[in-house]
């Protein structure tokens, strides 16, 4: 079973790495969304509520980190997608391989990706100037939780995948993650959201997410945000692998 | 009088596919509505900022943002389409029907045209029952027009990149330009409240032009300030993307 996750994995990573044109739109996307909205909207740190940040580009960092690590789960899905309509699915189900490797392998992958990700945030937040308040072990809290964030969101695209089995149809999802991500407090303070968002991103584990990821960024390390971010990371990864799995048995047994 | 009728045929294709796929589709009609409640919903503070041209309205200056956006998203889906196409060999086969390439170019991107239409008749009827200020029948029909124009040269971009890919894997790439093309522009704020280096790229993206000619009539009242600057940036953007698009596809298989 770990040989065929980490085989499984590693052909994964060998092939998002091996066209960087496809790669790059994941973190093109937030790179250019980053930079748009610290354009359009810096002014609004003079908001009054608005916390006591060094800049809206920091406040934006962990915004960016977080759609990324989303975009990576559709890519993800995309992946899967196109190696069950191109056939090669079918031929690892009929290999001898562990069932479970099938989905752990891509998952394990979209984590390593999350990491790569996590640094071109971080390495572009010290480029223009961002301040990362909590320091080094603040980095590696922000990776840590991106890792872990990374690796749901690989696991929704998996279970995606294994139930619309298009790409097209994953494809479309792109839009939803802006939802998801403007129902929480990734773009914006949370006490600053307009209704219905501010309800919404309460209970929206995107925004613990998001919060833990920001909080060694804008501030010294709490133990709070950082927590919070740490559970709803690893609680969204073990629901999602779950439901990854139960896709996988549903395709199986339709098959 | 061949041509027509393919380019006819094409649109009502794409439009069958709506039908016919409509996981694939539905997410792309609603993205533009989504992306207004979203951003008025986390960004909508942002009205209260002195300088913004309708005090606390956030959410009817970024409806002219989600029109384009509409647009750009579905340029983007019919450069998708045809490298699925391309892919499954559907596109071999009308490229040796005796059909012109020009034909075949308007056909896909005009479907775009038409298709756009959708994500905006959800947007703006999503917008006005929220309270979104109304435009006036010129503006309205004029937004309508803009838009559609718009879509057919994000289809362009797109199929010169499908027609260079002949993979839906590159719709990322699709996406990407038309994304920056719509968001680099007065997207969130008026020209005075942006920073200096995003108010220098607006100014040189003609999409702002676009945009400015979309959200006249949300904002104030249709002038020909603004009007023909936009239908201006349309003419060049079509002339280079139609061109760029219509080139690939003349060199496929030759």
């Amino acid at each position: 079973m770990r040989r065929a996750t980490l085989a499984l994995a590693r052909r994964s990573l060998r092939n998002t790495l091996r066209r960087p044109q496809f790669l790059a739109p994941l973190v093109a996307f937030p790179t250019l969304f980053l930079a748009v909205n610290t354009g359009g909207l810096s002014r609004t740190t003079d908001l009054p509520g608005f916390p006591q940040v060094h800049g809206f580009f920091d406040f934006q960092l962990a915004a960016a980190i977080t759609q990324s690590l989303l975009l990576g789960g559709v890519a993800s899905g995309i992946a899967v997608a196109l190696d069950i309509e191109g056939g090669f699915f079918d031929r690892l189900v009929a290999a001898p391989v562990p069932r479970l490797a099938l989905v752990a392998g891509r998952v394990l992958a979209t984590g390593v990706l999350a990491l790569g990700q996590v640094a071109w945030f971080l390495a572009l937040g010290l480029i223009f100037g961002a301040h990362i308040e909590g320091g080094v072990p603040g980095a590696l809290v922000v990776f840590a939780i991106g890792a872990v964030a990374g690796t749901g969101f690989g696991a929704i695209g998996v279970a995606l995948a294994l139930r619309a089995r298009s790409a097209s149809t994953v494809q479309g999802i792109f839009p939803l993650v802006f939802v998801i991500l403007f129902l929480s407090s990734a773009f914006f303070p949370r006490e600053l959201l307009s209704q219905p968002a501010k309800a919404v991103a309460d209970y929206n584990p995107l925004s613990y997410i998001a919060e833990g990821l920001r909080d060694p960024i804008v501030s010294t390390v709490s133990a709070g945000p950082v927590l919070y971010g740490l559970l709803a990371a690893a609680a969204l990864t073990v629901a999602m692998a779950w439901l990854a799995v139960l896709a996988l048995r549903g395709r199986l047994a339709n098959d | 009088m061949r041509e027509p009728r393919v380019v006819w045929a094409l649109m009502r294709r794409a439009l069958n596919e709506i039908l016919r796929v409509p996981g694939a589709a539905i997410p792309g009609v609603l993205a533009p509505t989504i992306f207004m409640i979203g951003l008025s919903g986390v960004f909508g503070a942002a009205a209260k900022l002195r300088g913004f041209p309708i005090a606390d309205d956030f959410r009817t200056f970024i409806i002219p943002v989600g029109l384009l956006q509409g647009a750009g998203f579905t340029g983007a889906a019919t450069g998708v389409n045809l490298a699925r196409d391309i892919e499954q060999g559907w596109f071999d086969r009308l490229l040796m029907a005796p059909v012109g390439r020009s034909a075949l170019l308007a056909g896909t991107v005009l479907s775009a045209s038409l298709r756009c239409l959708l994500p905006a008749t959800a947007l703006l009827i999503v917008g006005f029952a929220l309270g979104a200020r109304w435009p006036g029948l010129l503006g309205l029909a004029l937004a309508i027009v803009l838009i559609s124009a718009l879509a057919a040269v994000a289809a362009c971009w797109a199929v010169m990149l499908a027609l260079r890919f002949r993979t839906q894997q590159a719709a990322s790439l699709m996406q990407i330009g038309t994304f920056v093309a719509v968001l680099f522009t007065t997207a969130y704020a008026p020209k005075r409240l942006l920073t200096p280096w995003l108010r220098d790229v607006s100014e040189l993206n003609p999409v702002t032009h676009v945009l400015e000619g979309v959200r006249q009539g949300f904002i104030g009242s249709v002038t020909w300030g603004k009007t023909w600057p936009a239908f201006a940036a349309l003419l060049g953007l079509t002339v280079v993307f139609g061109g760029f698009a219509l080139r690939s596809l003349t060199r496929v298989g030759r």
